[in-house]
């Protein structure tokens, strides 16, 4: 059953990925976005982590794909808006090259952890990914981090609006 | 009803096929809009594999640090449309081989 769900959903997030980079549209190639964070969520519930499938749509798809239409809207984008989609000469031996490299070490790491025998997933308790849970872990063993996040996102609040002001005085 | 579990390589390679395709897209896209959605496509395929490894060893640590990715995303976001924006104001173009003043 697992098998039936996860491959299509996998195949579907990779399909909406290249759709994110391949796409003439800057409002499509954002669509293409939404579509994959969705798949993704349906991926962490397969694999158990539902409050973080729920983060994944709130956030992602919700809040953070909101402010990219938002922008593409303000600035106004055309579809080909001059020539953007036009690879860029040098970059793209270049890029082909790393994709390539990428590719090698991550296939190279999986294959390494394909020998290590851990195939199985471990017997889960009932209360992995919980809220009750994952929060524990979040106000125990990583209060700090917590935090440091929360300063973080004050910084990039104050950051977002200096930035967008047009004069500063 | 299929008994057989998906092994962890198999996530872990998703995760590189989405991390790989979000470095090309930043590589060979020149639109700035699209350049942040692939950088976006490289955090999604982190947070992947940072729940695969939670789900075969039984940790929650994963999932509290993809939690930590989705705050550094937001953050990022904010801050980094704030600037296409604010470039866009400067010079009205989306396109990053124009923006060339500060290169050597």
């Amino acid at each position: 059953m697992e098998l039936l769900i996860f491959y299509p959903l996998a195949g579907f997030c990779v399909v909406l990925a290249l759709g994110v980079v391949f796409n003439n549209s800057p409002v499509g190639s954002a669509l293409s976005l939404i579509g994959m964070m969705l798949g993704l969520a349906g991926i962490f519930v397969l694999q158990q982590a539902h409050f973080i499938a729920i983060l994944q749509i709130i956030i992602y798809a919700g809040a953070i794909m909101v402010l990219f239409m938002f922008v593409i809207m303000l600035l106004n984008l055309k579809k080909g808006d001059d020539a953007t989609w036009i690879a860029r000469e040098r970059n793209l031996l270049l890029s082909v090259l790393t994709g390539i490299l990428t590719v090698g070490i991550l296939y190279k790491i999986s294959d390494i952890i394909f020998t290590a025998k851990i195939d199985t997933p471990a017997i889960l308790p009932d209360s992995f990914g919980t809220v009750a849970n994952i929060g524990e872990t979040l106000f125990t063993d990583f209060v700090l981090p917590f935090e440091v996040a929360s300063i973080l996102l004050l910084a990039a609040m104050v950051g977002a609006v200096v930035l967008a002001k047009t004069k500063l005085d | 009803m299929l008994e057989d579990t998906i092994p962890l390589s198999h996530y872990l390679i998703l995760s590189a096929t989405l991390f790989v395709i979000g470095i090309v897209g930043v590589l060979i896209r020149r639109n700035v809009i699209v350049v942040f959605m692939s950088i976006e496509v490289m955090l999604n395929a982190v947070n992947i594999s940072l729940i695969a490894f939670d789900n075969y060893m039984n940790l929650s640590s994963g999932q509290v640090f993809s939690f930590m990715v989705m705050c550094v995303a937001a953050a990022e976001v904010s801050v980094g449309l704030a600037i296409i924006i604010a470039l866009h104001r400067n010079k009205p173009t989306v396109n990053l081989d124009e923006f060339n003043l500060l290169k050597w």
